[in-house]
């Protein structure tokens, strides 16, 4: 495919689009240098300049924890695809009642805080241990998977599939030599995004692990804001480090293999009432909402039950400021502020990662393989902030940041950056899969026909893309709205987040604040369905304008 | 390079509309005052009316930071020393104090409110840091638990090794959680260097639970709080019983006094900061009775300057401990990561 592309295009053009698509690459090289690669380089400088990184590096402590730490994310990469794929197939291809609810409703894993989902975990299942981390880690990531997987599914030409089955083949068959194959981007895409986080997920390992079962991220935390140990801390993030490159590698492998140009279709064309078999999907499906949604409940039941019985103080207390005064704005102002930095890190995050995603598909498509071999880099690369321990970034911001104008390490913008740095890889992730599934030859055709690269781009890509990008942008503003890590850190106290207000209110003795902070994840979770199903209305209102 | 347009075009709108959100955040940002910024831990709450009349007062508005834990804020002050993130640091424990004084945090400054009481816990002949509150890490026991079993409440560190109170006992991990660091101390301070691994040996046989922190051991495991867990003795502060109040004003739960021990919260003003004598405002701002009579009720802890009013059931309910135990700041300081290590070592196999 590609070498036919370089045979067509003239050499002058292609080596003009590169230049172009550097251009375009500056915003998103520059910020992810300047707030990810900077701040890390910087600390793990830090803890060399301090000695005794090799000695940390080759203790045999540190290898189990990086085995433990991969193991872990594996499991729950793979409960999570497994779980995924029932509910991105429910998504993408199913036409009956309630379908619109349940993709508004996975969503709402991935806001709830990690202190809360550990707590509502560790009341379900006492024991805890691999089993609970490995499950919670799985609640989290389900959403990504079901929403990237479903987004490309949603248009696969169904075509392909009937002519096998009209063929002979059997549904399973079909599935699994037509459209698995064109989805692997999709669940590759997914799986490397759902194991960066588990892997460096810190809350759950740290509340359901006990204090035995302990991760590289977990240890980097501890010695790096408990004991100060940087050198130990360094020698831990550069093994995390290469675990996340290897893994990346791995994806982008399997990616590159298996990427073929589908054709793309509307979903109302696509999606149907399941017949026969495919009620045992959606069977499946359906379980796997059930088992989504225990937690959710048990949350709910929590929110409204008291020592004296059943009670609705804690939906009362979100209009003031707990018990005593603990927070220092009412539940409502709270969420408002949530919405608001979302708002911010989405549009800044979109910005960036939509060049990003440009460039990279550019490159991808160049006829120099130089080009070609650059953009992978640079697409490995735009995922190496889900990689890279929270702590780590943090610690580098303050021993970095403070040499640019204006004292960012206490600004109120780095919470939307923080924020954005967290979800540009999602977008690239979401938006890449459609952006290189689209025919190259409707795109040459536009070319011959005298469009300049930007018409092409206008005409072809963007309406193709148009849906996926609504929908990154939803799944992108419901991770801001959702996170807690760098926020907690970052957020000025007159100024907290929904998560941020959960999280003092948990950490406080108190029946009124804990029925208030439970109260307040039931907003959260509210919230998040209202955006994502405004966003999805929105999308399904301009259908028409980006139909194809 | 009508795409370049496009791009630039677009970068401009959304850093606008994004702008446009933050602007509208209200940053409060008035002409006449001084900005004082203060980098303090997550549990610091003061009502908005104080600062506001602090700022009516003096001129000088306090932009807070939070910034984790004692120990997190400790270390992110040591690392940022030579340009530091903030003017006055509140929220350095007498458990990391020793390193943020040996590391040269904070400049000398000696408040004129501080011979009203704070320098009573004074650790540093050069007045670099000034008490502000007093926080004490005591067992907790659910009261009604005991009574309805018509068991003998456990009195001391002693009791919690004898086999009547077999797991029953939750605790904070001292690696990860502060108050589970300062019970690890307390128990070194109490049986001393030779005999506290001897006594959490013990501990271990009598099934003590270690959670990660304060929020799962009191809210989750602990029985006396609103989580209503399985274990009716938990690691906690001799104030959270304050929280506990029934509906008859009575306590559901009780701080065992001979089981404390106590953490000092000092405030200091920050070395190379910018703002030096307003620094040292914002400083006698945190020792001044105005401020000191709300540390009780919004941060749990008890008021460093002596004869500040505790709320009125407070004295009731939550009594400061008389005689907590102490480490000195020194010997925590190079002893504390060499005892994690053992702790971990003994607790975690």
């Amino acid at each position: 495919m590609a070498r036919a592309r370089g045979e067509l295009a003239s050499p002058r053009r292609g080596r003009a689009s590169t230049a172009g698509g550097l251009a375009l690459a500056v915003l998103p090289v520059g910020f992810l240098t300047l707030f990810f690669a900077w701040p890390v380089v910087a600390i793990i400088r830090l803890g060399f300049s301090e000695g005794g990184v090799d000695t940390a590096l080759f203790e045999s402590q540190t290898w189990r924890l990086a085995a433990f730490t991969v193991a872990q994310a594996a499991a729950s990469t793979a409960v999570a695809v497994l779980a995924g794929l029932p509910v991105a197939y429910l998504l993408a291809r199913v036409k009956l009642r309630g379908v619109g609810v349940v993709r508004t409703l996975v969503l709402v894993p991935f806001v709830l805080p990690t202190v809360v989902v550990g707590l509502a975990f560790k009341a379900l299942w006492p024991g805890g241990g691999v089993f609970t981390i490995v499950l919670a880690n799985a609640f989290f990531n389900v959403a990504v998977v079901a929403r990237t997987v479903g987004g490309l599914w949603a248009h696969l030409d169904r075509r392909a599939e009937d002519a096998a089955r009209a063929l002979g083949a059997s549904r399973g068959r079909a599935f699994t030599s037509v459209t698995l194959p064109a989805l692997l981007p999709a669940i590759a895409s997914a799986a490397a995004v759902v194991f960066l986080f588990c892997a460096t997920s810190f809350g759950v390992v740290l509340m359901l692990g006990g204090s035995r079962l302990r991760t590289l991220e977990t240890e980097i935390y501890l010695r790096t804001v408990n004991l100060l140990d940087l050198s130990g801390a360094a020698a831990l993030s550069l093994v995390q480090l290469a675990a996340v490159v290897a893994a990346l590698l791995v994806g982008a492998g399997a990616r590159r293999r298996k990427e073929t140009a589908a054709r793309l279709r509307a979903r109302t064309e696509t999606a149907r009432r399941p017949e026969g078999g495919e009620w045992w999907v959606v069977a499946a499906a359906a379980g796997v909402l059930g088992l989504l949604l225990t937690p959710i409940v048990a949350l709910l039941v929590r929110s409204v039950s008291t020592r004296e019985g059943w009670s609705l103080d804690g939906y009362r207390a979100l209009a003031g400021q707990g018990a005593d005064g603990t927070l220092n704005v009412s539940g409502w102002d709270a969420a408002v502020n949530s919405l608001r930095t979302a708002t911010d890190a989405t549009m800044l995050a979109l910005i960036i990662g939509i060049l990003a995603a440009v460039v990279l598909v550019s490159l991808r498509r160049s006829p120099q393989r130089g080009a070609r071999v650059t953009g992978e880099v640079m697409d490995a690369a735009m995922m190496l902030p889900l990689g890279v321990s929270a702590v780590t970034i943090g610690f580098g911001y303050l021993v970095t940041l403070g040499q640019l104008p204006g004292d960012l390490r206490t600004s109120p913008l780095l919470v939307p950056f923080a924020q954005a740095l967290v979800i540009v890889p999602l977008i690239i992730r979401m938006v890449l899969p459609v952006l290189r599934s689209i025919d190259e030859r409707l795109r040459q055709a536009a070319a011959t026909l005298g469009a300049s690269p930007a018409r092409v781009w206008r005409e072809v890509d963007l309406p193709l893309a148009a849906r996926s990008l609504a929908a990154a942008a939803a799944f992108g503003y419901v991770v801001a709205l959702g996170e807690f890590g760098a926020t907690s850190f970052l957020a000025r106290p007159d100024a907290p987040t929904l998560p941020v207000a959960i999280g003092s209110l948990v950490s406080r003795p108190g029946e009124l604040n804990n029925q208030m902070a439970y109260a307040a994840c039931a907003l959260l979770m509210l919230v998040t369905m209202l955006v994502a199903a405004v966003v999805d209305r929105l999308r399904a209102a301009n259908a028409q304008v980006g139909e194809f | 390079m009508r795409s370049l347009r496009a791009v630039a075009a677009l970068t401009l709108a959304g850093t606008l509309t994004a702008g446009c959100t933050l602007f509208s955040a209200g940053d409060q940002e008035e002409s006449g005052p001084v900005t004082v910024t203060i980098a303090t831990h997550e549990s610091w709450s003061v009502p908005q009316q104080v600062l506001d009349a602090f700022r009516d007062q003096t001129g000088i508005r306090i932009n807070v930071h939070k910034e984790g834990d004692a120990g997190e804020l400790t270390n992110k002050l040591v690392l940022t020393k030579d340009d530091p993130i903030a003017d006055v640091a509140f929220g350095v424990d007498s458990t990391f104090a020793s390193r943020a004084l040996a590391e040269g945090v904070f400049e000398p400054y000696t408040s004129p409110e501080g011979d009203r009481g704070p320098q009573r816990y004074s650790i540093d002949p050069q007045n670099r840091l000034s008490a502000v509150d007093v926080g004490d890490v005591c067992v907790n026991i659910d009261t009604e638990w005991f009574a309805e079993r018509e068991l003998a409440e456990p009195t001391s560190l002693d009791d919690l090794t004898d086999s009547r109170y077999r797991d029953l006992l939750v605790v904070e991990n001292a690696a990860t959680s502060s108050p589970g660091l300062a019970f690890l101390l307390g128990t070194i301070a109490s049986y001393g260097e030779d005999g506290w691994q001897d006594y959490w040996s013990k501990l271990k046989d009598n099934g003590v639970l270690v959670v990660s922190g304060w929020t799962e051991a009191y809210t989750q495991e602990f029985s006396g709080s609103s989580g209503q867990g399985d274990r009716p003795i938990v690691v906690s502060y001799a104030s959270s019983p304050a929280a506990e109040l029934g509906d008859d004003g009575q306590p559901r739960t009780k701080a065992l006094l001979d089981t404390c021990y106590r953490q000092v919260e000092y405030a200091g003003v920050l070395a190379g900061g910018s703002q030096t004598s307003e620094a040292g405002k914002v400083v006698d701002f945190l020792l001044s009775q105005q401020f000191q009579s709300t540390v009780a009720e919004n941060m749990f802890v008890y008021p460093a300057r002596a004869g500040v009013a505790l709320p009125a059931h407070w004295e009731r309910v939550a009594p400061q401990p008389e005689e907590p135990a102490t480490l000195p700041g020194e010997r925590v300081e190079s002893g504390r990561e060499e005892w994690i290590k053992q702790w971990r070592a003994l607790v975690e196999n």
